[in-house]
């Protein structure tokens, strides 16, 4: 034990204030509507990283965290969105050299021949090094149906670095729950390998008001009063359809609307139209939804 | 003999640590760094085997690095390992920094040849002793 350590007292603030989490944290809650226990997630990681780092600077033994991570969620619950802002994060506590992402599916992972998925997994393991590799829908690697599958040996590297490498890179893989855990029973490996199982609520009715507003607003955008209650009711109807898919339904329905809207100014040029004409979505882009038609009853894809 | 080509070569053998360094250096201005081996240690020798292939796209030291471990179990000690850094902005690839990374064990040197020409006239060549022996083999 270093002679320092015991007595003298430690700035956490200070640490804190130097190491630039602070923004990163707040704009994380800021631009995320919701998703509390990945917030709460991301916070004690960067507090751990934090402790470490007052840990090394006194001398104490502080061993390399492991951060690889698995998302799992329901479609459309922002796993990719976090995933994103993930490198940024531990690229400011530290942990990654880097705040680059690769983002990578099966495709980019196992080849197509015998020989070909070995190369092709290094080179984006190598891509990755020092930053966060992704690897969205991750349970298509293991495919039990069929055994000569070449995704067992991407997985197999994949696990190798992991374990040797983690102060090179961070891999997160994400995907659907009940597929992610099917994946985790197949290959036990990865999940013990995998230190941080984050799980992604579904979002509740008014938190997705919250994203529809946030998606308008970065777009200049924004609902009219009448048009927001229109897509109150809209979401209560659609949440209870089936291939709900969250803040990309969220998104969809949006992507509508503003098509509606265009093609009702467009329809009616012979008047002038304002700046304030160009931004709000009325209530009546909403209500022409095929999901309020049809009422509850609605069934299949929305229009 | 001492070979000394590239930058650095009249230097100490670079450590790992040092290799890394220059490696980040040349990522960070963009160049794609490759990894090349040979076994014949003539100065005029400039084209080089390979190690795989050219790195350009990566952006973190240590995937260099593990490719040069990589290079190091097979050729490590039987040959000369150097790392170079091209830069694509003029157009076209030039090279900005080249350095050995790796050199054998025992380096024998050369032997001056000397052919006598016409009259009293002499040409001179060098011979590395190591290149009697047939590749592969040399070290």
């Amino acid at each position: 034990m270093p002679d320092a350590a015991p007595t003298s007292a430690i700035d956490l603030e200070a640490t804190f204030e130097a190491s630039g989490v602070g923004p990163v944290l707040e704009q994380l809650d800021r631009e995320l509507v919701g998703l509390r226990p990945v917030k709460r997630r991301i916070r004690e990681v960067a507090a751990l990283l934090l402790v470490d780092k007052l840990r090394r600077d006194l001398g104490l033994h502080a061993g390399q965290p492991t951060l690889h991570m698995s998302f799992t969620g329901n479609p459309g619950t922002g796993k990719t969105t976090v995933a994103a802002r993930m490198a940024d994060i531990l690229h400011r506590l530290g942990y990654v050299r880097s705040n680059h992402l690769v983002s990578v599916t099966r495709d980019d992972l196992v080849g197509q021949y015998i020989g070909h998925t070995a190369p092709k997994t290094k080179e984006i393991l190598k891509k990755a090094m020092g930053g966060v590799l992704f690897i969205d829908e991750a349970y298509y690697l293991y495919r039990p149906e069929n055994e000569r599958d070449y995704g067992q040996e991407a997985i197999e590297i994949l696990l190798q670095v992991m374990e040797n490498r983690r102060e090179d890179l961070v891999v997160i893989l994400a995907g659907y729950a009940d597929r992610m855990d099917r994946f985790f029973l197949s290959n036990p490996g990865f999940r013990s390998r995998v230190a941080h199982h984050i799980d992604f609520p579904d979002y509740g009715a008014e938190e997705l008001m919250a994203i529809a507003e946030l998606m308008l607003a970065g777009q200049s955008y924004r609902f009219s009063p009448a048009a927001r209650d229109a897509f109150g009711r809209y979401l209560e109807a659609r949440m209870r359809q089936p291939h709900f898919a969250n803040a990309r339904s969220v998104r969809n329905a949006l992507d509508r609307a503003r098509l509606r809207q265009a093609v009702r100014l467009f329809e009616s040029r012979g008047r002038a139209i304002t700046a304030e004409d160009l931004m709000t979505i009325g209530p009546e882009e909403i209500l022409a939804s095929r999901v309020l038609a049809d009422g509850a009853a609605g069934q299949g894809q929305a229009a | 003999m001492r070979i000394t080509q590239g930058t650095f070569s009249f230097l100490p053998d670079l450590t790992d640590d040092q290799i890394k360094a220059q490696v980040a250096y040349c990522q960070g201005n963009g160049w794609a760094v490759n990894i090349e081996f040979t076994d014949d240690p003539h100065p005029r020798n400039t084209y080089w085997d390979m190690w795989g292939n050219p790195m350009f796209d990566l952006k973190d030291p240590a995937a260099v690095m593990y490719e040069l471990g990589e290079c190091r179990k097979v050729h490590g000690g039987r040959g000369y390992i150097r790392i170079s850094a091209f830069d694509a902005s003029p157009g076209w690839e030039s090279l900005r920094l080249s350095f050995i990374t790796d050199r054998p064990t025992e380096e024998p040197g050369f032997a001056l040849e000397r052919q006598e020409g016409e009259g009293r006239s002499l040409r001179y060549t060098t011979r590395a002793y190591a290149a009697n022996k047939p590749a592969g083999e040399r070290y």
